[in-house]
């Protein structure tokens, strides 16, 4: 009887260790958000008191801060931490479904399918507002369906369909380039976005229904997270632990393009913030619970951090694109290097 | 105590357009271990996983307690019949204590939190499959033999009536193998469990098994006692091997031994012998 207490109670030291952790990776991550943010508010080309930017947050007139930290500086960090969000909420979702850190939708071509869209709808149809994110919602879910499609055999494997995606990708930022090209009115800003995505210009309108996209797919991801979490144990050990497995894939996938798509629509395909932020997380939260929330949280700091970066600490002034694009290119050749390695799926 | 009843009826069941199963019959024993053996590819795993829905029957169905599975919710199902698939994943770095728990899936929801009842299930999983101190360890660094446990003990917090496994022995050395069985066993004799499991090995299924079914070509080719099942003429039929069946000194139970073509006594007599031209080739 005594034994038996003794390991009920490591039992139970055990999971409330994992539940502590986990609560403690969400704060620092929570934190860290706010902080950059804050940061990005106050430090600009001028630093701006902190008793300032207060001020203009709640709506006041500040004589030298109002512009700069209201027109400026809060619609492009709202914007990069709702992108990130989205970024990182979304890239997770298919790399956990997948169970494959390279099926990162950056990766297979949703991203670049979204893009083309919405640079079709805006340059070529010269459209705006909401309609556009329709636009990239819809070529999102087409282009996901296509990848699926071709790499479906008997199942879909890992390999085959991260292959299928990477030539899908190639094929949809090609169409991105030309539609750019031949676009009358050519701008180097509105190009640097749709190829590599950029906050530059960023409106506080364009904020709202990306929030609206937030709530609602991210809503749909985060009660389907407990099947998303069985589905790492494989799909029949998902299904025998009771989760519906191809309905939960489908509400996963549709809700996740919902979010990377509604994202690239707003801010154009923000390089390797999807596919990082998992890893990241992963890395930080281990097994101790969902990585949607802190994949997430890492997006919003990546996009952030990564715009502050590219616009004051770099000589010149760079998209976020690129920024991000130079950190995740090392680690997808690193995972490109170790699926070769180990041969197949990770 | 367990007295559900699983049956399966005229079932059949594939992949895209291939019929693997054609019309299979089987009443599974409350309470007592069902062993399927047969040979590669014939439809073992398929059957496993039509039996505990992970496919759609094209034909027939898989009734539990009088109920078509196809009609129960998931996770009421999953409450009360388990699966340890031949290849299940443990996610890269999961410790022992962690994966034990997701086995709660079924029993937990989006909003409710971890019951008493939860740690006691997975505290008694642990236990009974002496996994209790591998509790902290990462599974991807146990032993074979030891992460089986790990996945049976996975399964039991679960805590199912029914348990399904396929070929839960593959890969393992000899002793862990029925060291994996004779756990298996005490489950079903200490808490009724209801075990049906795919092994590879006949002799090992003739030996643990009270319900022998031998499959072939997607169909059952005979199911009763191991002693009724574990013949010559099913060796023959089932895995088109000559062989010869007697009876274990130690468990009673029926042993096969099989004949090739090389290596025999002089005095086998049922053995085919190899003809000279064979043995001049
Ligand atoms: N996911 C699948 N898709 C298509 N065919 C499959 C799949 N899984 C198994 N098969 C085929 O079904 C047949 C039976 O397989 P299986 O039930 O796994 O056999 P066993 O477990 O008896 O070795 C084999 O021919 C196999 O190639
Ligand atoms: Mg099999």
């Amino acid at each position: 009887m005594t034994a038996h207490s003794s390991t009920i109670n490591a039992v139970i030291a055990n999971r409330r260790g994992r539940t502590r952790r986990y609560a403690v990776v969400l704060s620092v991550l929570l934190v860290l958000v706010v902080a950059v943010f804050a940061v990005t508010l106050a430090v600009g080309q001028s630093v701006t008191p902190p008793g300032d930017v207060l001020r203009v947050l709640l709506g006041e007139e500040v004589a030298g801060a109002s512009f700069s930290v209201g027109q400026l500086r809060l619609p492009r960090a709202v914007l990069s931490i709702l992108a990130g969000l989205c970024f990182g909420l979304g890239g997770v979702a298919f790399q956990v479904m997948l169970r494959n850190p390279l099926a990162s939708p950056d990766i297979i071509g949703i991203t670049s399918g979204a893009g083309a869209a919405a640079v079709f709808a805006i340059v070529v149809l010269s459209m705006s507002g909401p309609i556009v994110s329709v636009f990239a919602i819809v070529a999102g879910l087409g282009v996901a369906l296509l990848v699926y499609g071709l790499s479906f055999r008997n199942g879909v494997a890992g390999t085959r369909l991260i292959l299928v995606g990477i030539g899908v990708s190639a094929m949809l930022q090609s169409v991105i380039a030309y539609i750019l090209q031949s676009a009358p009115a050519w701008s180097l800003q509105e190009a640097m976005r749709w190829l590599t995505g950029s906050v530059n210009g960023a409106k506080l309108d364009q904020a709202l229904p990306l929030l609206f996209a937030l709530l609602f797919f991210g809503g749909v991801l985060l009660s389907r997270s407990r099947d998303l979490e069985a589905l790492r144990l494989g799909d029949d050990m998902a299904a025998a632990l009771g989760t519906r497995v191809s309905r939960t894939r489908m509400l996963v996938i549709v809700a996740a393009v919902g979010l990377i798509a509604s994202a690239t629509a707003a801010t154009g395909p923000i390089a390797f913030v999807a596919f990082l932020s998992g890893p990241i997380a992963g890395r930080i939260v281990r097994n101790d619970g969902s990585l949607l929330i802190p994949s997430a949280l890492t997006g919003a700091v990546l996009v952030l951090a990564a715009d502050y970066v590219g616009q004051h600490l770099l000589p010149g002034r760079y998209p976020v694109g690129v920024v991000t694009g130079a950190l995740g290119a090392p680690y997808l050749i690193y995972l490109i290097i170790r699926v070769n390695r180990i041969g197949g799926s990770l | 105590m367990t007295d559900h009843l699983l049956v399966a009826t005229g079932l059949s069941a594939g992949y895209d357009d291939t019929e693997i199963l054609h019309g299979l019959d089987l009443t599974v024993p409350p309470g007592r271990i069902t062993v399927i053996v047969g040979a590669n590819a014939c439809g073992k795993s398929t059957f496993l996983r039509t039996l505990s829905r992970l496919i759609s029957p094209s034909k027939g169905q898989v009734l539990l307690d009088g109920k078509s599975i196809h009609r129960t919710p998931s996770r009421d199902l999953a409450r009360t019949l388990g699966l340890l698939p031949q290849s299940p994943i443990a996610p890269e770095g999961i410790t022992v204590a962690d994966l034990v728990s997701r086995g709660r899936h079924p029993h937990q929801s989006l909003f409710s939190r971890w019951t008493r009842q939860d740690d006691e299930a997975v505290d008694s999983a642990l236990s009974a499959t002496k996994t209790f101190e591998l509790a902290e360890r990462p599974v991807d660094e146990l032993s074979g033999g030891q992460r089986q446990r790990v996945w049976i003990a996975m399964a039991l917090a679960q805590q199912t009536d029914i348990l399904l496994l396929d070929e839960p022995t593959t890969f393992l050395d000899i002793n862990h193998q029925i060291e994996v069985l004779d756990l298996l066993t005490d489950l079903n004799r200490t808490r009724g469990t209801t075990v049906v499991m795919v092994l590879h090995d006949l002799n090992l299924a003739a030996r643990y098994a009270d319900h022998l079914v031998a499959l072939a070509e997607g169909r059952v080719h005979v199911s009763g006692t191991p002693e009724a099942v574990l013949t010559e003429d099913t060796v023959r039929h089932v895995f088109g091997l000559e062989s010869r069946v007697i009876t274990d000194p130690t468990s009673g139970r029926p042993i096969m031994l099989p004949i090739g073509r090389h290596r025999m006594a002089a005095s086998t007599d049922t053995a085919r012998e190899p003809s000279s031209k064979e043995k001049n080739a």
